[in-house]
């Protein structure tokens, strides 16, 4: 056992017992920062602070929230809207925050690629990365489910269909994650507890995961310098503050990631209060009824992109497409076969290759809530086209890029 | 090396706004199609030609027209013929009463609802006289005299007994022109009127099955039940019920709903009616959002003068 002396105050009995002031050291200010960073790099503190609004909010309407088919609607529509006190505030925090979170996580996804932020070391920061946005795409889609409306209900059905998986005719799997022929208690019962247990636990973990990948390998910078961040803090800890190239996350990072929030949460107010309803589909105030299929089925603009890979194939290659779709991120890393981990900006063919695919993915989230019809239909397929060629010439295109 | 943050934050919004534009204005456009609201003239109605008397108008409701045989006027001291739900089973719904008609609807649709019901309500599709399919509405064909006359004093009349068009109360608007059809439970409203608190539960579930016994005959009626209103303002645009009210067909081609004939004032607090069971927080919405912009702003300064502090050191 270890050797405990009477504190002499308050920090020092809790030194002794959770050595604080070491965790503070390594968790904060003595946890090195890159100096050459933009704001690009506050995003992972913006999602930290959009996913607290999730938590908070939706601890909130737990509270009131009822995980049955005949009371779900008017559990939310009725008692959470109406009722409680800044429950609408509530709703639309949450429902605001789930949207935005996604564009976060997309400039946080565009900005890892551009700047080559999962290379030399950086592997497990950027495949956890990849596993939180898997888990917040199946948080965002069971939390779809809850309120029951008409879009829950046929996200719900078209959604699991895909279990199928078109000529294996699977519908034995189907049946198993509804837990019925069609959706109904028992498939809302089991999206309500992912959504609020299973899922949140599993973000949480990742959070912690993705957190630790960062350390070993540090943050990036914004000009692919390598940096010694021994020799750099030692600076930075004789007073020399300006002429070292690092920082500490707190209060100097930290200082930044703040002014970032404060801005970003502007946006996200004004969002809550004047703007909703992007994020709070009107077709899902029409309660669910089976026998009333919508005029237009989409998922929400986050997952449009790869239900455009899904939509303009016949079922089994689309399938494949989309299955294709969901993993290839992942594998980025791998993919990447240049030796360089610098700004896209000074590398070449690559540079060319990350702008067409933002804008073909862009293409595909527009064409992906488009009805598929005419035109659309046919820049959607060659967009479809156009994302697998991309992937599949990634390490051709990165194979003989010259070290820089 | 130069500042490069103005530019990346301008390339993010930029794409930002452009994903924005192409899955909500401009993908909305292309799904659903724009119907251009007229303004409730009903230009297709030919304009009433005769001044009416409204004591004339009041001898043939109550008399020769024959209104009075399935309608109620209750403040004039005319009583319904049956109870709702035996109104809703002999005519498929309960006919109106006709106390606040003269101000819930405009004059000329009430003039050729009169003469001729079906042409009116645009359910020609519905009810084609030719084919055998009465509307239950029966058509006046005159009481002797001057048709067009006649219906003018019964519009006259109706137009009489009818409250001032600012004592009319969206609530009023709601109940008269849409709630016979439509339930909107959020405001305890049903089909056969308000729901009240039943002190045993024998008397709740006895009112339930009139309820019921009404919805099925309104369902044989129009081929589906029509649907609850309480959200109405937050699944459909003010602009889509707007346009829809003045001409369901417009909309959706054969659709069982009749042209309600209502005037654009009745429209505009039956839509407001809606927001007060769907959109009850609107206002404090409105007061809340000043204040947190505002707060927001104030941190968001703070935050900017923080990191100026702090960074001072690094440079």
């Amino acid at each position: 056992m270890a050797h405990f002396t009477k504190a002499t105050s308050v920090k020092d009995w809790l030194n002794q017992r959770l050595a604080i002031e070491k965790v503070e050291k390594v968790m904060a200010s003595e946890y090195w920062i890159p100096k050459n960073i933009n704001f690009l790099w506050a995003m992972g503190m913006v999602l930290a602070i959009t996913f607290a609004l999730l938590l908070v909010s939706g601890i909130f309407l737990l509270m009131y929230y009822q995980p049955h088919v005949d009371l779900a609607f008017d559990s939310v529509n009725f008692t959470i809207m109406r009722e409680v006190d800044f429950g609408w505030l509530w709703r639309h925090v949450h429902g605001v925050a789930a949207s935005v979170v996604f564009l976060v996580i997309y400039i946080h996804m565009f900005t890892g690629i551009y700047y080559g932020s999962y290379k030399k070391g950086r592997e497990m920061i950027w495949i956890s990365g990849m596993l939180l946005f898997v888990t917040f795409s199946a948080e965002a889609f069971s939390g779809y489910m809850l309120p029951w409306g008409q879009m829950s209900y046929w996200a719900g059905m078209v959604i699991t269909n895909i279990f199928s998986l078109g000529d294996l005719h699977l519908n034995g799997l189907v049946e198993w994650i509804r837990g019925d022929y069609v959706p109904a208690q028992a498939f809302l019962s089991r999206f309500f507890m992912l959504h609020v247990l299973l899922l949140p636990l599993a973000i949480m973990g990742l959070i912690g995961l993705h957190f630790a990948a960062l350390r070993i390998p540090h943050v990036n910078n914004q000009d692919g310098e390598e940096i010694d961040f021994d020799a750099e803090s030692k600076k930075y800890l004789a007073g020399d503050k300006a002429g070292s190239k690092v920082m500490r996350f707190a209060n100097d990072f930290m200082s930044k990631d703040l002014m970032v929030v404060g801005i970003f949460l502007i946006f996200f107010f004004y969002l809550v209060f004047y703007n909703y309803g992007f994020a709070l589909d009107p077709v899902n105030f029409d309660p669910a009824d089976m026998l009333k299929t919508p005029a237009h089925i989409y998922p929400e603009w986050y997952f449009l992109w790869s239900y455009e890979i899904l939509r303009p194939f016949s079922v089994n290659i689309g399938l494949m497409a989309f299955g294709f779709a969901q993993v290839i991120f992942v594998l980025l890393p791998w993919l990447d076969r240049s030796p360089n981990a610098v700004p896209a900006s000074r590398r070449g063919a690559f540079k060319v290759w990350f702008w067409l695919l933002l804008i073909d993915m862009i293409v595909l989230t527009a064409m992906g809530k488009l009805p598929p019809e005419g035109i659309f239909s046919t820049i959607g397929l060659v967009a479809a086209l156009a994302f697998i060629v991309l992937w599949v010439a990634l390490p051709f295109i990165t194979m003989n890029e010259k070290k820089v | 090396m130069k500042n490069k943050e103005p530019l990346i934050l301008v390339i993010v919004i930029a794409f930002a706004l452009l994903t924005y534009w192409l899955v909500e204005p401009f993908a909305h456009s292309q799904m659903h199609k724009h119907v251009e609201g007229k303004n409730f003239a009903y230009a297709d109605l030919p304009a009433l030609t005769k001044v009416g008397n409204a004591a004339n108008g009041k001898e043939l409701t109550m008399g020769a027209a024959g209104c009075t045989g399935c309608h109620s006027i209750i403040k004039e001291g005319a009583p319904a013929g049956m109870d709702p739900v035996t109104a809703a089973q002999s005519y498929g719904v309960n006919p109106p009463d006709l106390g606040e008609a003269g101000v819930l609807y405009d004059a000329k649709f009430l003039a050729e609802l009169i003469k001729n019901p079906a042409h009116a309500l645009k359910v020609e599709h519905k009810f084609d006289a030719a084919k055998g399919q009465m509307h239950p509405m029966v058509a006046f064909y005159g009481a002797g005299g001057d048709i067009d006359q006649e219906v003018a004093d019964m519009v006259a009349y109706l137009q009489s007994i009818a409250v001032k068009k600012d004592e009319l109360t969206p609530k009023m608007a709601y109940e008269n022109a849409c709630g016979r059809c439509h339930e909107m439970r959020y405001e305890k409203w049903t089909q056969i009127g308000t729901k009240p608190s039943f002190k045993f539960e024998k008397d709740l579930l006895a009112f339930d099955i009139q309820v019921l016994e009404y919805q099925n005959a309104l369902t044989a009626y129009m081929g589906k039940l029509p649907p609850d209103l309480s959200m109405y303002i937050r699944s459909r645009s003010e602009h889509f019920l707007s346009t829809f009210i003045e001409n369901p067909q417009a909309h959706l081609a054969g659709t069982a709903m009749p042209r309600v004939g209502i005037t654009a004032d009745t429209a505009h607090k039956v839509i407001e009616h809606m927001a007060n069971s769907g959109d009850t927080k609107r206002d404090e919405r409105a007061s809340i959002g000043t204040n947190v912009m505002w707060y927001i702003l104030v941190f968001a300064i703070f935050a900017f003068l923080w990191k100026r502090s702090v960074w001072r050191d690094l440079h």
